[in-house]
């Protein structure tokens, strides 16, 4: 059942950005940062031993809910932080096996940047893409390995629209060619189940944030049968088995693992609930013309629903409906005018780009809050259309495609 | 991002919204900007039989700037000779607005859009002059 509750003004909407703490884990939080403040790198009395036992404690509930061992989890400070300790620290470690890397087109900046860094290095890369469903094709993507190819990174759910890759197929793939797999699992946990004894997934990189936990706190799972090795990007006191020194923040850390922990107790229950939302969503805002999915419906996350609005531009859009937080894939705001570079991997059309808008929902998402979204959308987007002269055009038939524009 | 406060206002009470009737004397349409960049502005003037423009409206799709800008313009070329209103620079349009750096492409395209339908309205009326750089046609 919904809890009946008062609707507040803004709503939240962009779960995919980040999540507030939920508050049982800002609860478990504040004793380390007051009484409880050891190092727990102090081996020597007993504020070290207590910060170390919670953070041990937290390594055994992140693993758990990926079914790791906790000692292959390696603390960071998020996900951009992992992606870089894996991608760049296998590709130095491993690098006299090859200097070829293949990921995807629509993978975040912070593995794309990273490949992109590492190709300055001297090494190569393929960068893959997605069907026009956002999903990778397994056999174009055994095409694109070589025998030079020594490490492959690939999301496991898309930031932007949501979609599920393969990983257990790409994984047989890669163990199969004794090549290294890292996965981008940030948007992910508490969304899809995760089993990494059963995934040949070597690294997999973990957020906080994302999953109501702190920000600031992350932490990369590093396969120890078999043994898979990196170069540290963080050099000092040895933390973290030598893979990240640096002291250990406890209460990020604690709060982190009080956010799986209750991601493993209640993600089944709690996506569905969400599903009926994100249905809801999409159920009341498609019954208006001209509004495309974006991405996948089935291999999806159930949190994520990234539509287009066509004929109507994506910031103008967000300020019409100021009241609610969403994300949107046009990019007026930055000098380039490039919309989401997500959705042109997809094929979309530029102006289609342009118009998207991405709903993300989360815990505290209601049902009130959903509908007010709804009638909130269907109201302003009627404005907009009959401010756009492409609405005009596409009602009297013209195919904007026939149109010959001048860039700007 | 932030807009100021004449942005928002035109963004949200536009003005001039619309299109004439196809078969209305002393017309002239300007349509600027393409859909992948994200903004196309139309622009229609009515030009009375001394040259006058008495009357104009719009209708875009961009961003809240795009929309104030055109929104701004069809108040500006009222009442103005066709070739005082191509007089309009972007610059003043910016000022207007307080449109940020990124946002100053919005002003460039309204003035655009004035060279457009003024250009529309000399062609269709005997007059020959350049035409606009970023204009669409059908």
């Amino acid at each position: 059942m919904q809890p009946v509750t008062k609707l507040k003004l803004p709503i939240y909407m962009d779960s995919s950005a980040t999540t507030p703490v939920d508050p049982r884990v800002a609860s478990v939080m504040i004793p380390f940062l007051t009484e409880k403040f050891g190092n727990p790198a102090s081996r020597s009395h007993a504020f070290g031993w207590e910060a170390d036992k919670a953070v041990e404690l937290a390594r055994e509930q992140v693993a758990a809910l990926v079914n790791a061992d906790p000692k292959e989890i390696v603390w960071t400070s998020g996900a951009t932080e992992s992606n870089n300790l894996a991608i760049k620290g296998a590709a130095h470690f491993y690098q006299g096996k090859g200097k070829h890397i293949i990921t995807m087109r629509i993978e975040h900046k912070a593995v794309l940047d990273t490949v992109r860094e590492l190709e300055r290095e001297g090494f190569s890369a393929t960068y893959l893409d997605p069907e026009p469903n956002g999903l990778l094709d397994l056999d174009k993507f055994k095409a694109a390995l070589r025998p030079d190819t020594v490490l492959v990174s690939v999301m496991l759910v898309n930031n932007e629209i949501g979609v599920i890759q393969d990983i257990a197929a790409i994984g047989e793939i890669c163990r199969d060619k004794g090549i290294l797999f890292h996965v981008d699992a940030a948007q992910a946990t508490g969304k899809v189940a995760i089993d990494l004894q059963q995934l040949k997934v070597d690294m997999m990189s973990f957020s906080a944030h994302k999953t109501y936990g702190p920000k600031g706190i992350g932490a990369l799972y590093v396969r120890r049968k078999p043994r898979v090795r990196l170069e540290a990007q963080m050099h000092g006191g040895g933390h973290e088995r030598g893979m990240r020194s640096g002291t250990l923040p406890t209460h990020q850390i604690v709060g982190m693992g009080e956010a799986f922990r209750i991601a493993k107790e209640e993600m089944a229950q709690e996506n569905e609930r969400i599903r009926m939302l994100r249905d809801r969503l999409l159920n009341g805002l498609t019954s208006m013309e001209e509004v495309h999915v974006n991405g996948d419906m089935e291999q999806r996350v159930p949190h994520n629903l990234n539509l287009s609005f066509n004929f109507v531009e994506g910031e103008s859009l967000i300020m019409a409906i100021k009241d609610v937080a969403v994300s949107s894939g046009s990019a007026c705001t930055s000098a380039s005018l490039e919309p989401s570079y997500v959705l042109r991997a997809l094929g979309r059309s530029d102006e289609l780009a342009h118009s998207s808008i991405r709903f993300s929902i989360g815990r505290f998402t209601t049902v009130e809050e959903v509908d007010y979204v709804i009638d909130l959308l269907k109201n302003k987007i009627g404005k907009l259309r009959e401010l756009s002269p492409l609405w005009d055009m596409y009602k009297e038939g013209v195919d904007l495609n026939t149109v010959q524009w001048a860039a700007h | 991002m932030a807009y100021s406060e004449k942005v928002l206002d035109h963004y949200e009470n536009p003005r001039n919204v619309g299109s004439f009737a196809k078969d209305e004397a002393g017309l002239g349409t300007g349509m600027v900007g393409a859909p992948a960049c994200g903004d196309v502005m139309r622009l229609q003037i009515k030009v009375n039989k001394d040259g006058v423009i008495e009357d104009a409206k719009f209708k875009t799709y961009g961003c809240g700037s795009a929309i104030a800008s055109s929104s701004l313009v069809t108040e500006w070329v009222k009442g103005k000779t066709v070739n005082q209103a191509l007089q309009i620079k972007n610059t003043q349009i910016a000022e207007e607005l307080a449109l940020p750096p990124v946002k100053i492409h919005c002003s460039i395209l309204a003035e655009d859009a004035i060279k457009a339908a003024v250009a529309d309205y000399k062609s269709k009326h005997g007059e020959m002059v350049d035409t606009a750089a970023c204009k669409g046609s059908i």
